[in-house]
C-alpha cells in the first residue's frame, strides 16, 4: 500500500526541492557558447548577412525594374566567390534588432553574423562602434572602396571608414495619397491643415521626424541644440495634441497611405518606390530633406575576410547598379547611375533612386549627437505617450 | 520502474515535483530575481551599475501613472465584455448545442491557430477608414462623415477584447458543462422561475470558471502592448507600450524593469481585492 501524501506535504517537498535547484553552475550552464564563425585568417565558404526586409535585388524586383535574363547580385556573388551566403531579413527596426542581439554581444561572444547593416540616423550605430562590438574591415580586401563618392568617405562616426560601408541611404519626405488630398508639400501643412486631422502618419524614429521639423523651423538638423530640440519637440506635441496625428510608425505606413486611412504621412523614398502605387506621391519637403544612410558592419565575431570580400563585390558599380535598380534606394558607389543607364535607360531616369543633383542640395544630414543624449530620448518617447 | 519508486517510495513526490520546480525555477524565479536586480541599477546602456536605485520605482509610477490606469482600465473593461459576450455562448454550446457541440468550440478557437501578431493586423483592415464596417457604421449615421474605428480607444479595447476570448470563454465552458442539468429540474419543482434557477443554480456552480476566466483574461490583458500599438495611438499607449520601448529603444533596463515590477505588484493588489470579492476559496478551486 502506498502512503497518501497530503497537501500539505507536498507543498513542503516541493518548497525543498525548489531549494536544491539553487546551485549557481545551472546559470553558467545558461549561458550560450559563442558564435561560429572566426573573427580572422581564412575566407569563408559561408557568408552570414542580415538586412532590412526588401533592400536587395530579387527575381521580382528586377523584372519589376526591367532587367529580366539577369542572375540576382547574391547569385552572381555566390558563382564569383563560390561563398554560399545566407541572407536573413531580418532587421525590421534598429532598436529591436539591437536589442536582440546587444546581450551576446555585451558577453564578447559573436552573433551568427558576418556583416548588418545599421542605420547611422539612429543611436545603435554609435553602439556598437563606441562598444567595441564592430570589427575592423580589411580594405586589402576591398580595392573598390575607391568607389566610394566623396560625400560618404568620412562620416562623423567613422572618419577614415574603417568599419562601415554604406549599403543604401534614402531621402526623408512626404508622401501623400492624391485620391484622398491634394499635394502636401510643407510640414506645416502635413501638421496643421485641419483636413488632414486624424489622418497623418510620422515617423517614430526621432532623428527622421525631428529632423523635417527642424528644417521647418528654419533650424539646422546638423547642428541641435536644446532650444532647437524643444521647439521640434513642441510642433510633434501640439500636432498629437490636436489629434493630427494617427499614430508615429516604422515602415509600416505605406500600406494605410495606399488604403487611405492615411491621407498623408512622412515617408522614405525606398518605401513609396517600391509601394510603387500611382495614386501615392512622394516629395522632399519645401523646406528641406534629410539623407539618412544604412551602414555595413562586420559585428563581434564575424569573419572579416569574409564580409571583406562581399563589400568588395557590391562596391564595382555594375553590381551596385543592379542592386540600386532592384532595391530601389540610393547607392553611394561612384559611376552608378551610368551602369544603371546600360541595363535600362528608363529606370536609370527614376530620381527616388537616382536623385537630380538640386534634390540632393535640399537634403540635410541628422546631427549624431542628438542620439545619444537621454534627455532627448525621454522627451521623444514622451510626446508618443511612452 | 514499479520497483524503483517502491524502493524509494519517499524521493517519488520529489521526482514527480522536480520538472515543474526546474521549469518555474529556470523561466521565473531566475529571470524574476535578474529583473529585480537589474531594477535597482543606474547609468546609461551599457554601463548600468547596481546601486540600490529605488527612486526607479517612484519615478516610474510619477511619470507613467496615466499609462498603468489606462492599462488597469482597458484590461478591465476587455474582460467584462469578454464575460458577458463569452456567458451567454458557452451556456447554449454546453446546454443546446448538442451533438454539435465540439464544432462550436473549435469555431471558438479556430482564429487562434493563426498567430497574435497576424490576427490583431487583420483587424487593420477589418476597421480600415476605407473597409466595410466604417462604411456601413457611417451609412447609418452611427459614425460620422469623418468618423473612424481605427486609432481609437474602442480598436484598442476590441483588440483586447477578442484577442483574449477564449480565455474567458474556455473555462465558463467546462464548469457549465460540468453542471448537472437535473439541479435544474429540481430548481424547477420548487417552483424557481427560470432566472431565479440561473441566479441561485446555473451561476454559483459556474463561478469557477467565471473567475478562472477573468484571471485568464485580466492579467496579461493588462501587460498587453501589442493591440495598443497597431490599434490605437499615443493616447492609448498603455503600460506595456511604455515597457517595450524602455527595453527595445531608450536602452532604459532599470526604468523598464521597475516598471515591469510595478505592473506585477499592482497586479497583484488586484488580485488580493477580487480575491476578496468573490471569496479565496473559488480563486484557489
Amino acid at each position: 500500500m502506498n502512503p497518501r501524501l497530503t497537501r500539505n506535504e507536498l507543498l513542503r517537498r516541493g518548497a525543498a526541492g525548489g531549494a536544491l535547484l539553487a546551485f549557481p553552475s545551472l546559470l553558467a550552464a545558461c549561458g550560450g557558447g559563442g558564435g561560429d564563425s572566426s573573427s580572422s585568417g581564412e575566407v569563408n565558404d559561408v557568408l552570414n548577412f542580415s538586412n532590412w526586409p526588401y533592400y536587395i535585388d530579387t527575381p521580382d524586383s528586377l523584372k519589376a525594374a526591367g532587367l529580366t535574363g539577369v542572375p540576382t547580385t547574391l547569385k552572381q556573388f555566390e558563382t564569383k566567390t563560390k561563398i554560399k551566403v545566407n541572407y536573413y531579413e531580418d532587421i525590421n527596426s534598429n532598436s529591436e534588432y539591437f536589442g536582440t542581439i546587444q546581450g551576446r554581444l555585451r558577453n564578447g561572444d559573436g552573433i551568427g553574423r558576418d556583416i548588418i547593416v545599421s542605420t547611422d540616423n539612429d543611436r545603435y550605430l554609435g553602439q556598437y562602434l563606441n562598444n567595441d562590438w564592430a570589427l575592423k574591415l580589411d580594405k586589402d580586401l576591398i580595392p573598390n572602396i575607391s568607389n566610394l563618392i566623396p560625400a560618404q568617405a568620412s562620416p562623423p562616426f567613422d572618419p577614415n571608414r574603417e568599419y562601415t560601408l554604406p549599403w543604401f541611404s534614402g531621402m526623408d519626405g512626404i508622401a501623400w495619397n492624391e485620391e484622398v488630398t491634394e499635394p502636401i508639400t510643407t510640414v506645416t501643412q502635413l501638421l496643421t491643415d485641419p483636413k488632414l486631422k486624424g489622418r497623418v502618419g510620422v515617423w517614430n524614429s526621432m532623428g527622421d521626424t525631428l529632423g523635417l521639423i527642424m528644417l521647418e523651423n528654419g533650424d539646422d538638423p546638423a547642428k541641435v541644440t536644446d532650444e532647437t530640440f524643444d521647439r521640434a519637440i513642441a510642433v510633434v506635441q501640439k500636432a498629437q495634441d490636436a489629434g493630427q496625428i494617427r499614430r508615429f510608425y516604422g515602415n509600416d505606413y505605406a500600406q494605410p497611405l495606399a488604403k487611405g486611412d492615411l491621407a498623408a504621412s512622412m515617408a522614405w523614398s525606398g518605401d513609396i518606390f517600391l509601394l510603387n502605387d500611382p495614386k501615392v506621391k512622394w516629395g522632399i519637403a519645401k523646406s528641406g530633406g534629410i539623407i539618412f544612410t544604412d551602414n555595413m558592419l562586420i559585428p563581434l565575431g564575424g569573419s572579416v575576410p569574409t564580409a571583406s570580400t562581399y563589400m568588395n563585390f557590391v562596391y564595382d558599380p555594375k553590381i551596385a547598379a543592379q542592386l540600386a535598380l532592384g532595391a530601389g534606394y540610393i547607392s553611394s558607389v561612384a559611376g552608378v547611375k551610368d551602369e544603371a543607364a546600360k541595363l535600362n535607360p528608363d529606370a536609370a531616369d527614376n530620381t527616388l533612386v537616382f536623385p537630380t543633383d538640386e534634390m540632393l542640395g535640399q537634403l540635410h544630414q541628422n546631427d549624431p549627437t542628438m542620439f545619444s543624449n537621454p534627455d532627448y530620448e525621454k522627451k521623444w518617447l514622451a510626446v508618443q505617450g511612452k | 520502474m514499479g520497483t524503483f519508486f517502491h524502493r524509494h517510495r519517499g524521493a517519488t513526490p520529489y521526482l514527480l515535483l522536480a520538472p515543474g520546480v526546474l521549469w518555474l525555477a529556470i523561466f521565473f524565479v531566475i529571470p524574476l530575481a535578474f529583473l529585480g536586480y537589474e531594477s535597482l541599477q543606474s547609468g546609461l546602456f551599457p554601463n548600468f551599475e547596481f546601486t540600490w536605485q529605488f527612486s526607479n520605482f517612484s519615478d516610474g509610477i510619477r511619470d507613467y501613472h496615466t499609462q498603468l490606469l489606462r492599462s488597469f482600465v482597458y484590461a478591465g473593461i476587455a474582460t467584462l465584455a469578454c464575460l458577458v459576450l463569452a456567458y451567454p455562448l458557452v451556456y447554449w454550446i454546453a446546454f443546446r448545442a448538442g451533438a454539435w457541440r465540439n464544432l462550436f468550440l473549435l469555431f471558438i478557437v479556430a482564429p487562434f491557430f493563426v498567430t497574435y501578431l497576424v490576427r490583431t493586423l487583420a483587424w487593420l483592415n477589418i476597421l480600415a477608414d476605407e473597409g466595410p464596417v466604417v462604411g456601413i457604421l457611417r451609412d447609418l449615421h452611427i459614425l460620422g462623415p469623418d468618423g473612424r474605428l481605427l486609432a481609437t480607444t474602442f480598436a484598442v479595447v476590441s483588440g483586447i477584447t477578442y484577442n483574449f476570448f477564449p480565455f474567458m470563454a474556455l473555462p465558463i465552458y467546462v464548469s457549465l458543462e460540468q453542471m448537472d442539468a437535473r439541479l435544474l429540474e429540481a430548481a424547477k419543482d420548487l417552483y424557481a422561475s427560470p432566472i431565479q434557477a440561473f441566479i441561485r443554480v446555473t451561476l454559483p456552480l459556474s463561478a469557477p470558471g467565471i473567475v478562472a476566466g477573468t484571471l485568464l483574461t485580466f492579467i496579461p490583458a493588462a501587460g498587453d502592448f501589442i493591440n495598443a500599438a497597431l490599434l490605437g495611438t499615443p493616447n492609448q499607449a498603455m503600460i506595456g507600450n511604455v515597457i517595450q520601448s524602455k527595453f527595445l529603444e531608450s536602452l532604459d533596463y532599470p526604468s523598464a524593469a521597475a516598471l515591469s515590477f510595478i505592473l506585477m505588484g499592482l497586479i497583484l493588489v488586484a488580485l488580493l481585492v477580487y480575491a476578496r470579492i468573490v471569496g479565496s476559496e473559488r480563486l484557489t478551486g
